[in-house]
């Protein structure tokens, strides 16, 4: 047809250009969040499992039952094949996810619970409250975090319990930014003015009109701060800095493959692949929440 | 101007004590004496107390704070507990090794992410744009203990291809084409985290010139869409992204222990990761404060040179 | 469809730039929106239309498809040709070679519309460097020579900074030197002084007036105010919803204005000679939506003398470019029908006192 047509997006008035990318964002096939979710209902199967009813595993996370470094999809049941030792992947790779999922989720459920608060008291308060507050999560924030829990782990032998409170300190002041910021954006509108001239006390307020609408933008950083936490204690057991053995974590699991590479890819790339669809499938999730609520600014 | 540099600089003040504190109370969470390990076998009590004499951690918290403090000022960070060679020297001497990596890895993730921000911008919406933010979103999600292995299997293996070596290191003074060939993929592999977030940054920013006056201005002068990309709409949507290579450039630096330890890398990555596990304290401290101080230091520079360099911010 | 392409030197019987049946159509997520809808005109050399309507009429729309830079959603359909050559159609790569080059545009904002981070004389001399050929140093010196030329003092100086640097007068004033660099057959200027204040905005219009004059251009004047024009075109279009409602000589406009929206919009201005409290400010009601509609006359719903005929029926500008041309049933001077009251009173034999001064 006859139209000078010019690059698309050179020049385009904002509504246009918003179109098109909410266009992008709706029109592309939910298949992607169907399969990220169903992925984590897996994954928190295993990790359930492994907690409460580790028998349903054919053979056990800490003994060899067969030929080591055996490859996937050769036998069944283990159909994830062996590890070096002999070792059922399937079963190790349920207790990974265990230890991956009670990390992430105590963690996250801590910092939202904290963090949450503290920026909830420091928006209703503001003034020195504020300040204080602000100068405990600056300077949290101020560390590279893995310095941080690298440090602690020279001086405390790493546990389940000494990894999730680390990993759970460092969570706190994001959430503490990000409900402060969302609460005080909140506080200027006017039901919160209109309930402060009603009479209702800070608790009220806090909890009946701030909480609420802080939520969903709460909600889509805690999924993707899981992300961010279940990559961080990869990286401390890849460093052999988590979980001691024989206990498995998927990060220990990539790491004491490492030196098979070449050899049997497969010893890496199986943990790998699951830490990595976890990851992403959560990315997934949390970026769908995050342009549902249109949250902004939500890094940690 | 000089107000703002004030208050950024004086806020600095709780952060560095509170890193300084924390750093100098470390060797009081350790179980037993942080020297223990020092001693052969067959030696006394006194031999220990004498060790703990020696390094100072007899004394009480607030006197070893404010004697550290002293000497750090002083470029002493004291000594290691395995070598008794002066912390400081051994951080000078791996600093350079880790500033290297993390600068290529941050040019290279700018190379790579600076046309690909600008090309999704000006396709938005389209199939390049579509394709690329899928790709980086996947890339998003690789941490970089797993992209480095997915690197070594492809690019540093005898049965795919042998292109890069895959552990080692070579200084940059001795022998700069080893060097490259060594610090090629360490530094891609720190640089694949960052550019999906370079070329996301780049994209928005991007997205939000093109709707400015002056680019149909420009486009009506008749010049050629990449001119106005990159000569018109970059320079103005590239101050965040700048902001951000410096606040990644910091993060990177403090970030390189598990890619220094897989490639044997000897930067203070992997001087930490051995401090670590052979709990020679000293050098974790010194480590530490020295990298969170060029973090701290690096995220406040970038906050003072983001109004520097934006003349629409000078003017106002 | 567009026409088949007529290409070769420009043929003596054409005018220097013509638009015929000019539809811009934008394919919104609401609906088709015609911003443009069967728009004809024509300019000779050193003629000056006057484009005017009110906000959302599609002024804007039209200028740019006549250069073919819309939205990517827009659709530019019917003619228009520059010394007898079609310009709607024409691959990107060459309609380039015209945009800057041949055609030159003056935007609203001056605030906007100049690149905040890139000094004023690499602004001016792109485009010369890019058409003309010309080396660094050559375009520099023309820079110069423009922006003495559009009245900046110091120009050397000025050359050299920043527009935010600038007064909005003097940044307009460069955005002029900019598009007058090539030395532009016609010359746009959209609303080029709404945004400054009034008589920063007389000084402009008085440049550009003088430019054309001295160099024969084409020139269209686009604006949302009917005194702007008056005084300083030969010929006015008045667009509503997208059309053109009216379209006259300049002279003949204001002697006999005939639709019913140019005469509310006459009143709309502000006269001098008439009381400041008898002054109307503005046309009653609002710009229809472009998306849903009707069938009828666009402005029937805001309009005193409109009546059935108006709302079932489109009224038809006339074909003959140079004609006095005007869309509408109940023209001024005739009788509104019954039922129907006036809906600026009984303008007709007042006439309007703006021919020689513009007041803003
Ligand atoms: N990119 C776009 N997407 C959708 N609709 C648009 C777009 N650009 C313009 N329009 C619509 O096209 C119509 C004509 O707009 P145009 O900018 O030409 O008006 P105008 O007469 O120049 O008004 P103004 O005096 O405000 O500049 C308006 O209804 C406007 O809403
Ligand atoms: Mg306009």
């Amino acid at each position: 047809m006859s139209t000078l047509e010019t690059a698309p997006a050179v020049g385009e008035t904002p509504a246009t250009a918003a179109a098109a990318k909410s266009g992008k964002a709706r029109k592309r096939p939910s298949f992607l969040l169907w399969f990220a979710i169903a992925w984590m209902a897996l994954v928190l199967l295993g990790a359930l499992l492994s907690l409460v009813a580790s028998d349903v595993f054919p053979h056990g996370y800490d003994k060899a039952f067969g030929e080591a470094k055996q490859a996937p999809f050769s036998s069944w049941p283990e159909f994830l094949g062996t590890d070096g030792l002999g070792r059922s992947h399937l079963t190790r790779l349920a207790f990974g996810a265990r230890v991956s999922m009670i990390v992430a989720l105590v963690s996250v459920v801590v910092g939202v619970l904290v963090g949450g608060l503290l920026g909830l008291v420091a928006a209703y308060f503001r003034g020195v409250t504020e300040m204080v507050i602000d100068l405990f999560s600056d300077a949290l924030l101020a560390f590279p975090p893995l310095i941080l829990l690298l440090a602690l782990s020279s001086v405390y032998e790493p546990s389940q319990t000494s990894i999730t409170a680390g990993l759970a300190v460092l969570t706190i002041p994001g959430f503490t930014r990000l409900t402060k910021a969302s609460a005080i954006a909140q506080s200027n509108r006017e039901y919160v003015t209109v309930a402060k001239a009603m009479g209702a006390g800070p608790g009220r307020i806090i909890f009946k009109e701030l909480l609420p609408n802080t939520f969903p933008a709460v909600m889509s950083y805690s999924v993707i701060v899981m992300a961010v936490l279940i990559v961080a204690e990869g990286s401390l057991s890849f460093l052999g800095l988590s979980i001691p053995p024989p206990m498995p974590s998927w990060g220990g699991m990539i790491n004491s493959a490492k030196d098979d590479l070449s050899l049997y890819p497969s010893q890496v790339f199986v943990p790998c692949a699951v830490l990595f669809l976890t990851v992403f499938s959560l990315n997934v999730i949390g970026d769908r929440l995050r342009a549902k609520f249109d949250v902004r600014d939500t890094k940690l | 101007m000089l107000r703002l540099l004030g208050r950024k600089l004086l806020a600095l003040i709780p952060v560095l004590f509170l890193v300084t504190f924390a750093t100098t109370a470390l060797p009081d969470l350790v179980d037993g004496s942080p020297v223990a390990q020092m001693l052969g076998p067959g030696s006394t009590p006194q031999d220990l107390k004498d060790l703990e004499h020696e390094f100072g951690y007899d004394k009480s918290l607030p006197v070893r704070y404010v004697t550290w403090v002293g000497n750090a000022l002083t470029g002493d960070l004291g000594e290691s507990l395995k070598t008794r060679t002066s912390v400081m020297d051994g951080i000078a001497e791996r600093f350079p090794v880790t500033l290297e990596l993390a600068v290529f890895a941050l040019l290279m993730a700018l190379i790579v992410a600076v046309p690909l921000g600008v090309w999704t911008a000006a396709k938005a919406g389209g199939r390049v744009d579509r394709v690329i933010g899928g790709v980086s979103s996947g890339l998003l999600s690789i941490p970089t203990f797993v992209s480095v292995f997915i690197l070594v299997y492809f690019f540093a293996n005898p049965k795919m291809m042998l292109a890069f070596k895959p552990t080692g290191w070579e200084y940059i003074s001795v022998d700069f084409a080893k060097n490259i060939e060594f610090a090629f993929l360490p530094a891609l592999a720190l640089a694949l985290a960052e550019i999906p977030q370079f070329q996301r940054l780049l994209r928005s920013d991007m997205l939000a010139t093109l709707q400015e006056d002056f680019i149909l201005t420009a486009r009506s002068k008749g010049l050629s869409t990449p001119y106005v990309l990159f000569r018109h709409a970059l320079r103005p949507s590239s101050f965040s992204l700048l902001t951000v290579s410096g606040l990644t450039l910091g993060r990177l630096i403090g970030g390189t222990v598990i890619v220094e330890s897989y490639f044997a890398i000897p930067g203070l990555g992997q001087g930490m990761y051995q401090a670590i596990n052979g709990k020679d304290i000293p050098v974790v401290q010194g480590t530490v404060v020295v990298i969170a101080l060029i973090y701290v230091l690096l995220n406040t520079l970038v906050d003072i040179g983001y109004s520097l360099i934006d003349p629409r911010v000078r003017a106002r | 469809m567009a026409e088949p392409t007529t290409t070769g030197s420009p043929t003596p019987d054409e005018p220097l730039l013509r638009a015929e049946d000019l539809r811009v159509h934008l394919d919104t997520p609401r609906g088709l929106l015609k911003a443009v809808d069967g728009v004809s005109f024509a300019i000779e050399r050193g003629e000056t239309l006057g484009l005017v309507g009110e906000s959302g009429s599609g002024k804007s729309m039209l200028v740019r498809s006549l250069m073919g830079i819309c939205p990517s959603i827009a659709r530019i359909r019917g003619s228009v040709r520059l010394d007898g050559r079609e310009l709607v159609g024409v691959p990107r790569k060459e309609a380039r070679t015209i945009w800057g080059n041949r055609i030159a545009m003056v935007f609203q904002d001056p605030m906007t519309s100049l690149n905040p981070v890139l000094r004023i004389d690499r602004q001016l001399t792109e485009s010369m460097r890019l058409h003309l050929g010309l080396g660094k140093k050559e375009a520099n010196e023309r820079a110069i020579e423009l922006l003495t030329l559009v009245g900046i003092p110091e120009p050397l100086k000025r050359s050299r900074s920043y527009p935010h640097q600038l007064s909005g007068g003097m940044r307009q004033r460069v955005t002029i030197a900019m598009a007058l660099a090539c030395d532009p057959d016609v010359l746009i200027a959209d609303e080029a002084t709404t945004a400054l204040d009034v008589t920063v905005q007389r000084q402009i219009l008085d440049l550009l007036q003088e430019i054309q004059a001295e160099r024969g251009m084409g020139m269209i004047l686009v604006s949302h105010d009917l005194g702007v024009v008056a005084g300083r075109t030969d010929q006015i279009a008045v667009m509503y919803a997208g059309r053109m409602v009216e379209h006259s000589p300049t002279a003949d406009l204001f002697a006999h204005r005939r639709h019913r929206y140019t005469e509310a919009l006459l009143g709309a201005v502000p006269r001098l000679d008439v009381p400041r409290e008898q002054r109307p400010r503005a046309i009653p009601g609002s710009p229809p939506d472009l998306i849903t509609l009707a069938s009828g006359c666009a402005f029937a719903a805001r309009c005193g003398a409109a009546d059935d005929l108006c709302r079932a029926q489109r009224p038809e500008l006339g074909e003959d470019l140079g004609t006095h041309r005007f869309a509408c049933h109940h023209p001024v001077g005739t009788d509104a029908p019954a039922g129907a009251d006036a809906a600026s009173g009984d303008g007709a034999d007042e006439k309007p006192s703006l021919m020689k001064e513009t007041p803003a």
